[in-house]
């Protein structure tokens, strides 16, 4: 156990987490205190110790579930009789018996589930969501990884490949219509009373009653793809062993994500872990500000505070330092590829806005737009940025980055009002589509602002191959930083203010 | 802060002597944690119940963390409640310091007794002024002294500063107050501690490390229907339902701020008191403003939920 338990620590830290020696040891003394044989509490004892930071317990979960795994409870619990809970009046017949069968179905290659045709799997499944029984929702998502996943012995594929075929196949969203066509059907035929969800007397759903059940069935939904996502690594872990599907499937915490290639859930977890972010980086720099008030000696006000101790300068006085808070201008590409990168980075800017003098913001793509306005007045970047994607003008020609003209037209609407103290970020991946740099604009911009930084959020390698020409515009800037992720966008931020 | 190796050259150094005993364990399993959290009207699921019995067992500190109003204060005074124990709390703002969180020196009536001299000796006076008579205890030296079981909650440990966060380093992992002049403070029994936070800020590694974890998020739907049953007098389980679904609804828009848990039970009281049978859209509308505090909350939720316009 003891064994398992620091390989399982090793594969933390290899994801990431920060695991110290003490919360090793606190881990080893949990185990002795739980009862072994409760997953669970295993699961969230262990987690206490290990895990600080709740950005962290999605990874966390994983790598447990992939250590941990073959020591989880037998599935083939034998259920209850399923007509009892009978959120839809429907479900009553027939429902227990294929719910049974499938979960003797269980093991590989075994019993009843085999032999089932798509359309009896797609039954059950509509069954299983419809009553939801966890149970049978497990007896299915087991049976649907047997029918489509097609995992092969020794294929080095990840997880998700799997999950793709397996999820292609059940074609949720239909089940999901199925659902809500059949709730409506029941609501407007059943008028029998003894039903508590729709015990409402108009005949047709009413809105509100439409969506509870939309989510309610989503729900149901999310859970049976969890469940196949889990019985598929099952599977891998039986089939590879531990260590090296943990290699293979590790999941980046949220502030290493690759901005550019971030999945949609990703983006989801980003986006929720930005809002934190930076609230924590506002009150940290406001605190920075607050801090270390010691000026140089304030002369005049030591001397004037010197007249009640009869001229004996008793008491220093100091000057207060006022940091001077710089002015920044952003200009950012939002063409498709560097999009959602530059939306990042915008609602970070704006959300410590309060940390500078001033913000300016543009967008471009070929054509370039203010967009500060859209900041103005609302408490939350989030919906600005919103509204820059549907609102701001931005495309001149065709739709296609085109950093020279971007450049060119900013320098002359905007140029005048570049002052000794503004700073500059210039967000994108310099992929010109091989029209004119317009790098002199860079150049000017270096001779009357303060500094010029440009954002990458592309990987150093890939710099200056293809059409980038980041190292153009890089001969004109103070720097050029490497954005990939959210912890180094942070910290470029953290150091700007 | 001093450490615990400070020369001490007094006769009486120690308050109480020997080094804490972990007591007899106060909860048998993690479902005992559970059932008697239950009976004192706080619902637990597995992970609340199995950290709360693992700090017990190891004699660590909790740090809860966790969207405001979903019960990290709660915790801390049901497990109070369960254990029949004093909730010591300290609630933690910008600018608590030492004389507000572990002791002081009651300087007048240390000056009151320099001044109704007695003929003592300097020495002698100097010893009777720092004596414990003269010690005036905070939250922190009061949990630590107190000789029954005590539940001490740090409340909203986020909102000291950085430095002030290490004031509370030796009393969370040795569970004794270090004072020079008197020498080292060492609980009888060990406390069990809650700290809350709200996650405004990052904590130190120094004060993670001491704790045991815990991250308490909105509840799954049935344990939120469980929770509006208990916490909610006289309420149908038809309309717990239903508040509870139309709650988790709410949350998974994105919205400003969530509805927290103590909103969800507000709402279903006003919703009981109102002699609501079963929520309807048009009551839904007319009460959300319970339910969430921002204007553009309000009005995103009753469009998405009913396709409703609040502002006609």
């Amino acid at each position: 156990m003891l064994d398992l338990l620091t390989g399982f620590v090793g594969e933390l830290r290899a994801a990431g987490i920060p695991v110290s020696l003490t919360e090793h040891l606190d881990a080893a003394e949990t185990l002795r205190h739980v009862p072994l044989e409760d997953r669970e509490a295993i699961k969230y004892t262990l987690g206490a110790s290990l895990v600080k930071s709740s950005t962290h317990w999605p990874a966390y979960e994983t790598a447990f579930e992939i250590y941990f795994s073959m020591r989880g409870p037998d599935y083939s619990i034998t259920g209850e009789d399923e007509d009892g809970d009978g959120t839809e009046p429907e479900d009553q017949e027939g429902s227990s018996q294929p719910g049974q069968g499938g979960r003797q179905g269980k093991g590989r290659g075994g019993g009843g589930g085999e032999g089932m045709t798509p359309e009896e799997l797609a039954d059950m499944l509509f069954k299983a969501l419809l009553s939801a029984n966890p149970a049978m929702v497990q007896a299915v998502a087991r049976q649907a990884v047997d029918r489509y996943a097609g995992m092969e012995a020794g294929r080095p594929v990840g997880g998700t490949y799997y999950l793709y075929r397996t999820l292609r196949n059940l074609d949720l969203d239909k089940v999901m219509d199925r659902l809500v066509a059949q709730a409506r059907s029941a609501a407007s035929t059943h008028i029998e009373e003894g039903d508590q969800e729709h015990a409402s007397p108009d005949v047709a759903l009413t809105p509100l009653e439409e969506r509870l059940l939309r989510d309610e069935y989503q729900a149901r939904i999310d859970q049976l793809r969890k469940e196949i996502e889990s019985e598929i690594r099952r599977r891998l872990v039986a089939d590879r062993g531990s260590e090296a599907l943990a290699k293979s499937i590790r999941k980046p915490l949220p502030e290493d994500i690759d901005v550019m290639h971030a999945t949609r859930d990703e983006l989801v977890a980003l986006r929720k872990s930005l809002a934190p972010l930076s609230r924590k980086l506002a009150v940290r720099l406001a605190r920075k500000r607050r801090h270390g008030r010691k000026g140089p000696l304030d002369f005049r006000s030591t001397m004037r505070h010197a007249l009640s101790t009869g001229g004996v300068p008793m008491d220093p006085k100091f000057r207060y330092p006022r940091p001077s808070k710089p002015e920044i201008i952003v200009i950012a590409d939002i063409s498709g590829s560097v999009a959602s990168f530059a939306r990042f980075t915008l609602h970070l800017v704006h959300a410590i806005s309060s940390q500078f003098s001033k913000v300016r913001s543009f967008v471009f793509i070929d054509g370039i737009d203010e967009v500060t306005g859209f900041f103005e007045g609302v408490d939350d970047p989030a919906e600005a940025v919103h509204r820059i994607n549907t609102e701001a003008d931005v495309v001149w020609v065709d739709g296609h980055s085109d950093y020279g003209h971007a450049l060119t037209v900013f320098w002359e609407r905007w140029g005048e009002e570049i002052t000794p103290k503004t700073s500059i970020l210039l967000l994108g991946d310099a992929r010109n589509n091989y029209h004119a740099t317009g790098a002199w604009v860079i150049k000017e911009m270096k001779a009357r602002a303060r500094h010029v930084y440009w954002l990458n959020p592309e990987p150093r390698a890939y710099w200056d191959s293809g059409d980038s020409v980041v190292g153009e515009y890089a001969n004109y800037c103070d720097e050029v930083v490497e954005c990939r992720t959210l912890r180094q966008l942070e910290r470029f931020v953290g150091e700007l203010a | 802060m001093t450490s615990d190796t400070t020369p001490v050259e007094r006769p009486r150094e120690e308050i109480t002597s020997g080094f804490p005993e972990a007591g007899a364990p106060r909860f048998e399993s993690i479902d005992a944690v559970r059932t008697g959290l239950a009976d004192v009207q706080y619902l637990a699921d597995d992970g609340i119940s199995g950290v709360v019995f693992l700090a017990d067992r190891l004699a660590k500190p909790v740090l809860v963390e966790g969207p405001a109003g979903t019960g990290k204060t709660e915790l801390a005074k049901s497990v109070a409640r369960l254990t029949g124990s004093r909730l010591i709390r300290l609630q933690c703002y910008e600018g608590l310091d030492e004389s507000k969180a572990l002791y002081e020196w009651n300087y007048k009536k240390q000056l009151l007794r320099i001044q109704a001299d007695s003929g003592q000796s300097w020495q002698e006076l100097e010893d009777d002024i720092f004596s414990e008579e003269f010690l005036l205890t905070r939250p922190l030296l009061e949990a630590i002294k107190s000789t029954e079981p005590v539940v001490l909650l740090i409340d909203e440990v986020d909102r000291v500063e950085l430095e002030t966060e290490a004031l509370l380093l030796e009393i969370l992992s040795e569970y004794q107050v270090s004072i020079p002049e008197l020498g080292t403070v060492r609980a009888t029994q060990i406390p069990l501690v809650f700290l809350t936070s709200n996650n405004t800020r990052e904590l130190s590694e120094a004060l993670k490390r001491r704790c045991l974890y815990l991250h308490i998020d909105y509840p799954q739907m049935e344990r939120e229907r469980a929770i509006i049953e208990t916490r909610v007098p006289g309420i149908s389980q038809a309309l717990a339902d239903q508040v509870a679904r139309i709650v988790r609804s709410i949350r998974s828009l994105d919205l400003k701020k969530a509805p927290s848990v103590s909103e969800t039970l507000d709402w279903a009281r006003t919703l009981v008191v109102l002699g609501v049978e079963s929520i309807d859209a048009e009551q839904a509308k007319d009460t959300l403003h319970i339910l969430l505090k921002y204007r553009s909350d309000i009005d995103r939720a009753a469009k998405e939920l009913a396709g409703l316009d609040t502002t006609g």
